[in-house]
């Protein structure tokens, strides 16, 4: 019985939970009701995955109307595994935030705070999980003014000017899909995706559904930070509270990106969006400017949380090469660098985050000798940084190889050496970290004695860091899904 | 159907950009958010003309009458509005936030001071 209910419950246990948050007004009680949200999110997202994995796509209708007319939720492989990723990386850090936020943020808005991450939680499952058009605007909104909210909790007073900015150009993305699925009713009057996906190649040649896909792709290229409308997000992830810079910098470009793929590949299908229209040439033109620019400029950030946030883009870059090839091989590297990159950005934030705790900066001067002060978060930091990079035996690695691998079947050479020069300069602003923290002696502060940081602090920094390992080893639960994921993206239509 | 006759989409375009215009343009924060009210603003409009259908009357069971306006457009934008006036209220608020940290909002005087720290 409660299988069957399911996919509602995994939407609405964060959102009911998110106003018990703010009536409990205690910091601690609020944190038990937000990881204990969270976690039970994830094990509603680990049956769905089960059952996804079983019997295919599970569909979910709202008061027991059916699809075209009331809002379904329509979980197959790809969301199931965006929906599994999302609550993962939530709870992980969720359980790193009792600790961190105790120091970085006010004891009365505590409660405030896990409601708003609550709600933002909410919105990114809700979006990834629906298969109504405007239903997923609404969720898009939900996630995106709970993340302002939770970036102007960041303790520099720039963290109100970055939560401005992001609001500014948010709002504009956000209404822009608006736009884009209004024009889609306007030619199709349906707003299920599904549905949309049948009846839209009657009408492909207007100019309206080709318009619509422009506002469409212009406005979730903003919320995903595609170059060159990233602007927002350096300063965003850089003055935000350290827990919610790992949380959205794992979860909400990633839901951003499997809500382009689920309207280019499900709704418009492959053949529209890159045949028809030339999104493909759009996509490895911008998807290469991002890996090299971003990554140039984070090579010269000395706040360590910028630098990882520019890397960021450029890591965008890479999903979105892997999305203009539109072959199984290009949406199988995407997906799996989308997973992939959520743990290493995860960890490499979080590890951030001890540094923080224990120093009260990020600043990259700040680190000298920090590698023999605090061997564990440093430890922490190298191997996500080799990850970042692409060296064997790590996550990122496995997914570098299948873009590369993708690239060589569509005989794309010149997003090889992309991919290669992009995995060298992020070779240079790892090294930069590395330097300061194992060969540089701080010889201006003997006396000051950092201690390592709290387990509670080490233990979800090293899960998600082992998970880095792992996945970098054994790839056939990952490589696996991703696979499905991408054959299901491309055969529908 | 003419260009003329399409007159409420004129409207929409001319709304979006002058909101457009206006978060770019001006260095007032408050401006900006209200410019972003106004392009928000000129998409509800659009919503609401397509849910017009010509002849149509509004959606309301009678027996004369066969040919009626599509409500749904309309019961979106109501949403939609509400997801704005959230919006706004959200960037107003963290405007008084900015200007107490700041001592003003404007877009120019903020960077100046972000840059002498």
């Amino acid at each position: 019985m409660i299988l069957a209910q399911l996919p509602v419950l995994q939407v609405i246990v964060p959102l009911i939970s998110a106003p018990l948050c703010l009536l409990v007004r205690r910091g601690q009680a609020a944190w038990i009701i937000a990881f204990s949200a969270s976690a039970v999110s994830f094990v509603v997202a680990a049956l769905l995955l089960d059952r996804v994995l079983q019997d295919g796509i599970i569909s979910y209708y709202f008061g027991g109307w059916a699809a075209p007319w009331g809002i379904e939720y329509r979980v197959d492989v790809v969301n199931a595994f965006v929906l599994i990723m999302v609550t993962a990386i939530s709870t992980i850090v969720l359980f790193f935030a009792n600790v961190s936020v105790r120091e970085e943020i006010d004891d009365k808005k505590q409660p405030l705070f896990y409601t708003s991450w609550l709600l933002c939680l909410t919105g990114l499952l809700g979006m990834a999980i629906t298969g109504d058009a405007f239903n997923l605007f609404v969720f898009l909104e939900i996630s995106s003014l709970s993340s302002y909210v939770l970036i102007a909790f960041g303790a520099d007073r720039r963290a109100l000017t970055a939560a401005y900015q992001y609001l500014v150009m948010g709002t504009i993305g956000a209404t822009f899909i608006l736009i884009g699925v209004g024009l889609l009713y306007m030619m199709t009057a349906t707003l299920n995706l599904d549905d949309l996906a049948h009846r839209l190649p009657g009408v492909m040649t207007t100019r309206t559904v080709q318009t619509a896909l422009a506002f469409l792709v212009v406005g979730i290229s903003l919320k995903l930070a595609l170059f060159p409308l990233h602007l927002w997000l350096p300063n965003s992830y850089a003055f935000a509270p350290s827990v919610v810079t790992a949380f959205l910098a794992a979860t909400a470009t990633k839901v951003a990106l499997y809500v382009l793929l689920r309207f280019l590949f499900t709704v418009f299908g492959a053949t529209f969006a890159f045949e028809v229209m030339p999104l493909g040439i759009i996509f490895v033109v911008l998807g290469s400017v991002a890996v090299l620019s971003a990554s140039v400029v984070a090579i010269f950030q000395d706040d360590l949380k910028r630098m990882l946030a520019y890397s960021s883009v450029a890591q965008v870059g890479y999903m979105v090469l892997g999305v203009s090839m539109s072959s199984v091989a290009g949406l199988t590297a995407s997906i799996l660098h989308l997973f992939n990159h959520a743990l290493m950005k995860g960890g490499l934030f979080l590890a951030l985050g001890c540094v923080a705790y224990q120093m009260g900066t990020v600043r990259l001067g700040s680190l000298a000798g920090a590698g023999y002060r605090i061997p564990w978060t440093m430890g922490a930091f190298l191997v996500g940084g080799l990850s970042l990079i692409g060296v064997p035996l790590t996550a990122g690695f496995i997914s570098k190889w299948f873009i590369v691998r993708a690239a060589i079947e569509r005989g794309w050479w010149l997003i090889l050496i992309v991919v290669i020069i992009g995995s060298l300069l992020a070779m240079i602003y790892v090294w930069r970290v590395l330097e300061m923290a194992y060969l540089r002696r701080s010889a201006d502060l003997p006396d000051l004695v950092i201690r390592e940081a709290p387990l509670t602090l080490l233990c979800p920094t090293w899960l998600l860091i082992g998970a880095n390992i792992y996945f970098g080893i054994d790839t056939s639960f990952t490589v696996r899904i991703a696979e499905r994921a991408a054959s299901v993206l491309m055969v529908q239509l | 159907m003419n260009a003329l006759g399409l007159y409420n989409y004129w409207i929409v375009i001319l709304l979006m950009m002058t909101g457009f215009y206006v978060v770019i343009s001006s260095g007032n924060l408050v401006k900006k958010i209200i410019g972003l009210n106004l392009f928000q603003a000129s998409v509800f409009i659009l919503y609401i003309s397509l849910g017009k259908v010509a002849g149509g009357s509004p959606p309301i069971i009678r027996e004369d009458i066969s040919l009626y306006s599509n409500p749904l457009p309309h019961v979106l934008i109501l949403t939609a509005i509400v997801v704005g006036v959230a919006t706004t209220a959200l960037g107003l608020a963290l405007v008084v936030r900015i200007k107490e940290a700041y001592n003003t909002v404007e877009e120019d005087e903020i960077h100046q001071q972000d840059e002498s720290l």
